[in-house]
């Protein structure tokens, strides 16, 4: 598993990252969130080692990152780079070659990622003329090509239509079933909902959260539940320890302890037939909106 | 948990650098811009050197010839030649040395009886138009060299410096472009950034090789059409040294393009960092056009290792060096060039993956550590 001990680093007089911590897990899918400028990708290329960390390191199983081990990682850069003029497939090739494949197994790779990630009327051509969000799906190919160990992606998913975040989502699970730590970037925060099994939170450079999406959920979600009845339901209003949310005729959305909202369930069925009963388990909006509230303005994106 | 096939070795530094030389050559061959300039540029010398022929051969449509009276009867009337009596050898002497005329046959020893007397060289058509072969005096054998000679260490100047400049700001370019695009990020998490840096000296300077040594293919080829064979055999050695030179000069010139352009981050900036990088290319074409009858620059040239590769086939080519000189300066070349790839690496290395701002060369010769 992939660990990060006490990352900090600064640009200049300004501290860019401060005492970050967080672990990635062995088939692990991780969602890394925060604002604009919250330290993502600073964090990432520490990770990859294109940038030095000021203090802390970063380990693999507990032993420190060496050079050649980081030829395992699959990257996926904030900024897409890919030449230009270069053919997708041939283009994977020579990443796959690059990393040891011979010519043939490297060929093979790059052709089956190409047909798995839905590209394959566009294997010929040149990367440039690819539509944006195909020339992302190439990069999430550059970054796969190599069969990596551990997956490193900055906001795979930005700008990819509905179908693509599917496909992409899709190959992401694979590898992480396989047995590899991913980590990825988003500010698609339903993406990250549907997609991650452990999430962690980062604002202002620190780690505002980490924990499994279910744990989150449970320490910062409050309980609300949604109730359709028959009746109006206004008085709810005068229950204790119930706060309404919503309240349009029949249907309401309110705040409340567990024994109290199923007080409320036994009340309504007393005026009358329910046709909806449901606990509101706070989406991942929420819980960022709730973790990172306390943050002074956003600052320009940090590199 | 599925079983993960081994990974691959990753490839040792010379297989990482082949494999960016050869992506490097494959990518450029393969551009329109590349196939039509390379066209263009052949097409350009072999066309200079067969118009020039031609233009050398008109002008003695009719070469005037002096003949003295004693030894008219010794020269047939041919075509191509107009002949003008003269009362003695004086007079011939005279009128050859004014311009009047090409060339004059006057008495001399011999089993002809007669001698060709011309400025630096007589014309072909009265040499064979003579049943056997005269004796010729050169009045001013000097200035044989005079045009030939500048057109020639102007050529080798030129071409080092256009297929410097152009193979250059390609190593240049791409170097940023990765930069800018950031799949250098990528590639360096793949291969470390000496190989990366060796397989672009090594892919460019195959292909500004290649170039060079098509070029001086078809001028020798050009030559031997045109029938100027006595030229060839004057710089046949020459070219081959240029050639070889070209070979290292070339790799030096490279390694200082790609560490320059390694300390910006986007195409815009740069100009700025390659201006001494483009000095150092140009140097050695104003030397050798301002200087080229100057033997003391050009002996300094010949040695200095960016400007060898032309200074040193210009020696040779004016017969001023001895054959010793070139092994010397090609050792001298060879030398710098291990220095200066050395200094090359360390600036790209350190200067690659920073972002951003350009990066001072003191500044990452000095660092300890990659930032």
């Amino acid at each position: 598993m992939l660990e990060l001990h006490g990352i900090s680093r600064s640009f200049g007089d300004r501290l860019v990252l401060d005492d970050v911590s967080f672990t990635v897990g062995r088939g692990r899918l991780t969602g890394f969130v925060g604002g604009n400028g919250a330290g993502k990708t600073t964090t990432m290329r520490i990770i990859l080692g294109v940038l030095a960390p000021h203090a802390g390191q970063v380990t693999i199983d507990g032993a420190p990152v060496v050079g050649g081990q980081r030829a395992r990682f699959g990257y996926m850069p904030e900024e897409r780079g890919l030449y230009p003029k270069m053919q997708l497939v041939e283009h994977l090739t020579y990443l796959a070659r690059l990393h040891g494949f011979d010519k043939q197994g490297a060929t093979t790779r790059a052709e089956a990622l190409v047909e798995r990630l839905g590209l394959t009327a566009r294997a010929k051509d040149p990367v440039e003329s690819l539509s944006l969000g195909n020339q992302q799906r190439a990069q999430v190919a550059a970054a796969l090509v190599h069969d990596p160990e551990i997956l490193v992606l900055d906001e795979p998913f930005s700008g990819l239509d509905p179908l693509a975040v599917e496909v992409v989502q899709g190959v992401l699970a694979e590898r992480a079933a396989q047995g590899a730590p991913v980590l990825f970037s988003s500010h698609q925060l339903d993406v990250v909902e549907r997609l991650c099994d452990d999430l962690v939170i980062i604002a202002g450079g620190e780690v505002r959260a980490t924990g499994t999406r279910e744990e989150l959920r449970t320490r910062y979600g409050t309980a609300r539940h949604e109730i359709v009845a028959d009746g109006d339901m206004g008085w709810l209003r005068d229950v204790p320890q119930v706060r309404v949310d919503e309240l349009a005729g029949g249907s309401a959305v309110f705040e409340a302890p567990q024994d109290v909202a199923q007080h409320v369930l036994t009340a309504a069925l007393a005026r009358g037939p329910v046709h909806a009963f449901t606990p509101l388990r706070p989406t991942l909006a929420e819980i960022f909106r709730d973790v990172v509230a306390d943050e002074p303005d956003l600052e320009e994106v940090a590199r | 948990m599925n079983a993960r096939p081994p990974a691959p070795t990753p490839p040792s530094l010379g297989r990482a650098a082949l494999l960016v030389a050869e992506r490097e050559v494959t990518s450029q061959v393969r551009t329109r811009s590349f196939l039509v300039s390379t066209a263009i540029l052949l097409v350009g010398v072999l066309a200079a050197i067969v118009v020039s022929s031609l233009l050398a051969g008109r002008e003695g449509d009719d070469a005037p010839v002096a003949v003295v009276a004693s030894v008219a009867g010794q020269v047939p009337t041919t075509d191509g030649m107009a002949l003008v009596d003269v009362p003695d050898a004086d007079a011939a002497e005279q009128a050859v040395r004014a311009g009047d005329v090409d060339a004059a046959v006057v008495p001399g020893s011999g089993p002809l009886g007669v001698e060709v007397v011309a400025m630096d060289s007589a014309p072909q058509v009265l040499l064979d138009a003579l049943t056997e072969r005269p004796e010729v005096v050169l009045l001013d054998p000097a200035a044989a060299e005079g045009g030939v000679r500048y057109i020639v260490t102007f050529a080798f100047g030129l071409v080092f410096m256009m297929s410097a400049i152009g193979f250059g700001a390609t190593i240049a370019q791409n170097t940023v472009t990765e930069k800018q695009t950031r799949i250098v990020e990528i590639l360096l998490s793949a291969v470390p950034a000496r190989a990366l840096l060796a397989g672009k000296i090594l892919g460019n300077s195959a292909l500004a090789l290649g170039q060079t040594a098509a070029i001086a293919a078809v001028s020798v080829l050009a030559l031997v059409v045109t029938g100027q064979d006595d030229l060839l055999t004057m710089i046949g050695m020459p070219v081959v040294w240029f050639v070889v030179f070209f070979a290292l000069g070339f790799v030096l010139l490279a390694a200082v393009f790609a560490a320059s352009a390694s300390l910006v981050s986007r195409i815009e900036d740069t100009g700025v960092v390659l201006q001494p990088a483009m000095w150092l290319t140009m140097l050695p074409y104003f030397l050798v056009v301002f200087f080229n009858d100057n033997a003391a620059v050009l002996t300094a040239m010949s040695y200095v290792p960016f400007s060898a590769p032309v200074g040193m086939p210009v020696r040779l080519f004016l017969g001023e060096a001895a054959w010793w000189e070139p092994l010397l300066s090609l050792a001298v070349l060879g030398a710098s060039c291990a220095v200066v790839i050395a200094f090359a690496a360390r600036i790209y290395e350190r200067s690659v993956l920073r972002m951003g701002a350009r990066v001072k060369v003191t500044e990452v010769l000095r660092a300890g550590t990659a930032d």
